[in-house]
Parts: structure tokens; sequence; C-alpha cells
């Protein structure tokens, strides 16, 4: 198991029943959850510190949705501890502070968006003076300003999910989770969505977002978590978890012997390039040097660095029962 | 429990209820039932005039074919109520319109009981006015109009409540339509039990009276209906089944006491607990 490095769940910070003892949006640790034998989250740690993007991937039955409706008490915990807003799991009055857009994102097809607004600003106690501001913001935010008085049963898939992010965003939540949150929007709903992130954070929001697209994840996220088979296997910042630098070669050539070019470190083949896998990013230009010196004709060179998609790949087939590592 | 939450919940009902086309429907459908019944009583009461049928006997004929209108009325009320009331949460969370809902400051059991308040409105509000329709529609071609209209309007309210609260209690647990359908079963052995007690008792059966005694706590609906019965039977009709002796008496058509207070205050604490039973079972339920 591996815990957030640069939050470790429960660093310093123990969990206690004082209520004002963590400063942390998000801290569980070992939560666990089981439906008789089968067990959907094994143990999850996991700390989001307000003002904060983080990521949580995995792949399909990893146990991401159970954590989130754990932390909304939705589903109750079989085992392990969690605190949302410095409050235990299901409070009350942290859930008055956190808006969430679920994965299956359903509203009242019978009521127009105003509407549907007005009834989460009701349940989540709003008053009505901050109603008549925040209703209109949040429309505005999420591009609904001018459907406003349109019935939800009329709206595309793309607009019922805009309609669920701006529930999610009434009132300024102190935390935000959202499930999917791109997963029925086009390329323009999805860069939206990215300035929705990410005007969330500079309010002073802390954000989890779960998500299948990795490369969402890597555009808005500060930090993210990987979870598989029910627990934490990969988390740090995306400098971290991404840091290693590394430089492609479209190169012919060569002779079969690379071993001059295996000195700047491990060589791989992706879709006929020569990667060089992690590189000191200063040593490139000598490496490029030593390919042409070696007799290669160099057509291209592509400095950079691993992709999400590839980590995610590695961690999760590297975890995978006889998967490829 | 929140009661401003609950008022939003039960406010949201009733939006609910009223924006969906079935409550037109349904009031749409009772005013043609009572027109064709209008109809029908003012043709049988002019054949009745025309074979020189007096106007005491025409009375008690009118009475007692307005009891099985209110019989037939309460059963369609009965089935209204239970497929109204029985997706009214289970369809909130085979859709999953109740996550982002619970995931507000608010208890499950604010959405249980204001779900309940919100339909318990809309059910009492359909009894007594299609009720009061039916009545003032047989009174207006017949001139009969039955003793105790406000009893027999309550205890009908009263028996589609306690349908009502047993079909939202299942579907916090059930999917919708099998809530539905185990609720209208419930209410059709509930009335079969009833009926079978009322015999066994005049016939002296003890085992078989005494079962359909204790059903009838169980699932009180046919002890409910009983008081409708009584508000609607005119006091000749009384008076002749008691000379009639304890075999007259076992129709079941026929009451001639009102439920006792006992009773009616056991359905009360009997609809608070299988509310309340909703809503502990809804809290437990995993989402």
């Amino acid at each position: 198991m591996t815990v957030p490095r640069t939050a470790p769940a429960g660093s310093g910070t123990p969990i206690g029943d004082n209520g004002a003892m963590t400063e942390l949006a998000i801290e569980t640790r070992g939560l666990r959850k089981a439906y008789g034998s089968t067990v959907a989250l094994e143990s999850l740690d996991l700390a989001v510190r307000p003002g904060e993007v983080v990521g949580l991937l995995g792949p399909n039955g990893a146990g991401k949705t159970t954590a989130v409706k754990l932390l909304l008490g939705l589903v109750h915990p079989s085992g392990g501890d969690g605190r949302v807003l410095g409050r235990p799991l299901g409070d009350r009055g942290a859930r008055a502070r956190v808006g969430y857009l679920p994965e299956l994102f359903r509203y009242q097809a019978w009521l127009t968006a105003d509407e549907v607004l007005r009834l989460h600003a009701g349940l989540a106690g709003l008053p009505w003076p901050l109603q008549q501001t925040e209703i209109p913001r949040v429309l505005g935010l999420v591009g609904l300003a001018d459907r406003a008085r349109d019935r939800v049963g009329g709206f595309s898939k793309g607009m019922q999910q805009r309609l669920g992010l701006a529930v999610a965003l009434l009132g300024d939540p102190a935390l935000v989770v959202l499930d999917e949150p791109t997963s029925a929007l086009d390329p323009v709903g999805r860069d939206d969505v990215r300035a929705i992130i990410r005007e969330a954070r500079a309010r002073g929001s802390a954000v989890l977002l779960n998500s299948h697209l990795l490369g969402e994840v890597e555009r808005v996220c500060d930090r993210a978590v990987i979870v598989n088979r029910g627990r934490v296997v990969r988390a740090g910042s995306l400098g971290e978890l991404l840091g290693e630098s590394a430089v492609r070669l479209r190169v012919t050539g060569l002779p079969a012997d690379l071993s001059p070019l295996a000195a700047f470190g491990p060589l791989g083949e992706e879709d006929g390039w020569l990667v060089v896998r992690p590189v000191d990013p200063d040593r490139v230009p000598e490496l490029v040097a030593t390919a042409v010196a070696m007799g290669g004709r160099v057509h291209a060179v592509d400095p950079g660095r691993r992709s999400l998609e590839e980590l995610f790949l590695d961690v999760v087939r590297g975890q995978a029962p006889g998967g490829q590592r | 429990m929140n009661p401003r939450v609950v008022l939003v919940v039960a406010r949201l009902t009733l939006r609910e209820i009223t924006r969906r086309r079935i409550l037109w429907v349904l009031g749409l459908l009772s005013v043609a039932s009572v027109a064709l019944v209008g109809w029908a009583v003012g043709r049988l009461v002019a054949q009745a005039h025309e074979h020189g049928v007096n106007a005491y006997e025409l009375q008690l004929g009118v009475s007692q074919i307005l009891i099985m209108i209110a019989f037939m009325f309460s059963f369609v009320l009965a089935m209204s109520a239970a497929f109204l009331a029985a997706p009214a949460i289970a369809s909130d969370v085979e859709t999953g319109t109740v996550l982002a809902m619970l995931a507000r400051p608010m208890h499950r059991a604010d959405l249980v009981v204001g779900r309940w308040l919100g339909l318990g409105i809309i059910v009492t509000a359909y009894a007594v006015l299609s009720g009061l329709l039916a009545i003032g529609a047989v009174r207006l071609v017949s001139d009969y109009a039955p003793p105790l209209v406000g009893v027999a309007l309550a205890f009908l309210g009263f028996q589609a409540v306690a349908v009502m609260t047993v079909a939202l209690a299942l579907g916090t647990r059930l999917p919708g339509i099998a809530a539905g359908a185990i609720t209208v079963v419930l209410f059709g052995l509930a009335w079969f039990l009833g009926v079978l007690g009322s015999l066994s008792g005049a016939f002296g059966v003890q085992g078989l009276a005494g079962a359909g005694e204790a059903f009838r706590l169980l699932f009180p609906t046919d002890g409910l209906w009983r008081g409708v019965i009584y508000g609607l039977e005119p006091p000749q009709v009384v008076s002749m089944t008691q000379l009639g002796g304890p075999l007259a008496a076992s129709n079941p058509f026929y009451a001639d006491t009102p439920p006792t207070t006992a009773f009616t205050v056991w359905c009360v604490i009997w609809v608070v607990g299988v509310l309340a039973l909703g809503a502990w079972l809804f809290r437990r339920r995993e989402l």
C-alpha cells in the first residue's frame, strides 16, 4: 500500500473525535467496504488538502465510486476510518459544505433547471437571499443561464451533466466531489469543466475528481491517486508521478550493438521510435551525438516525459494477475 | 428529522404528482366514472318510479348501491395510492436521482417522511373530492344522502393513507412494481379475510373468525373500510338487519357500529409504525 507522498494520511494529526484535529478536506485510513464476501474497497488511504485538485484513478471495479459513496455517507464502511472536512464520514455538518456530482447524474425531469437548483438549495439549507445570487452564478458558470426555465426532461445528456455540475458547485462548497464529470461532454464542454475546476480551486475548494479520462486528470489535477483492486497503489503530485524524463529518437542506420546508447539509460522501442527512459535531460545532446557517431541517421528527437496514461497502464498491468510489467 | 427538509421534500412530491399526467388522468377518469354512476343510478330511480316502488324502498335500494359504488371506488383508490407511493422512493433509487439529494445535509428519514406527507395530502384530497362527487351525483339523481358523509370520507381517506404508507415503506427496499403489487395483494387479502371473518362469526367458526380479527389488526384496511360502510348505512337498514340476527349482520357490506376508538387509535399507531419501519429500512440501505 502506498500512502500519498505529499500529504500522507494521518501524518502527525491522528484521527480522533475532537473535531478540530485536521485541516484536511478528506482523510481516510484503511477505509474498507465489503458487500458480503465481495470486497469493493480493500483499504483506502487518502488525503486531500483544501484548495487542492486530486484525481482518483483506477480501472473499472477498482473501488473508486465506492470510495466516493463512503465519503458522502451513501454507503456504510465495513472497516477503517475517515473524516471529511474534519468530521466523521456521513456527518451532516460536513455534507452541508460538500458538493457532489454523481457518476449516474439524474435530476427530476419534470423540474426546470432553476427548480432543481432551488430544490438542492432548500435541502442544503441555503438562505433565501443567498439562493438569489448563487443560482444565477452557478447556472452562468456551467453555461446554462439561458436554459434556467427549461424542463430538465428536454435537456441533452451533456446539458444534464452541466446541470449536475451547477448543483455540485451550489453554495461555494469547501469540497467538490466529481464522479466522471465529463463523461457526457463534448471537447468544448470538457474544456469548460477544466476551467470550472480551476475556478473552484482558485476559490479555495478542494476537488476530488474521479475520472477515467487520464488526459483530463493530467491537465487539471495537482495530485493523482491510483487505486487498483481496492487499494491505493500509487499517489503523489503529477510532477512526482511523471517526473521521469524520457527522449524518443526517430533514428535509422544504427548497428545491432546499442550498448553506447544504453549508457544514457534503459532503452526501449515504441511505434518505431527508440526510447530512452529515464534520461538526464542535460545529456540529450550528447545522446544524439553518440547516435550519429554510431552511424545513425537522426530524423527526429522528441524529448518528453511519461504520460499519466503510460504510468497508469504500467501500474495497473503490473498489478494485474499475470499482467505484463 | 429536520422539519424544514421534510417540507421541501413534501413540496417536491406535490409538484411531481401535479406535473405528471397521472393525477389528471385519474381525475378525468374519476369524473367520467361519477358521471356514469349518476346516469346509471338516475336510470334505475326512473325505472323504480315507473314500477311504483315507494320512496322508502327506493332510499334503501339506493343506499346499498352507493355502498357498492364506494367499495369499488375504495379498491380503485387503494390501487392508485399503492402505485403512486410504491415508486416514490424506489424509482429515485433506481434512477440515481436520490444520490445527489442524500449527499445533502439531510436524514434519510426526511426523504421518507416528506414523501409520505406529500403523497398523504394528494391521496386524502383525491379520496375526499372523488367521494364527495360520487355522493353528490347520487343525491342529485335520487335525492338520497347518506347519514354520516364526513365519517365515511374520513375512513375512506384513512384507508387510502394506510395503503399508501405500506407501499411507500416497501418501496424503500423493493423495486416499485414489487412494492405496489405486494401492497395490493395485502389489501385484497385483508378484505377477503375480513369477509371470511364476518361469515365465520355468523356461523360460529371461532378459529377462522379469530384469524380474521388478527389479520384486521396486522393490516387494518378492512377495519377502516367498515367505518366507510357505517358512515353510508342508513338507520333503516341497521334496524332491519338487527332484526335479521347474526346471519344478516354477517353481510360484508353491512356495519351497525363504527370502528372502536381503540381500533382507530391502533390504526394511527400502525401507520406511524409502518412509516418508521420504512425510514429505518431506508436508513440501512446501501445506495
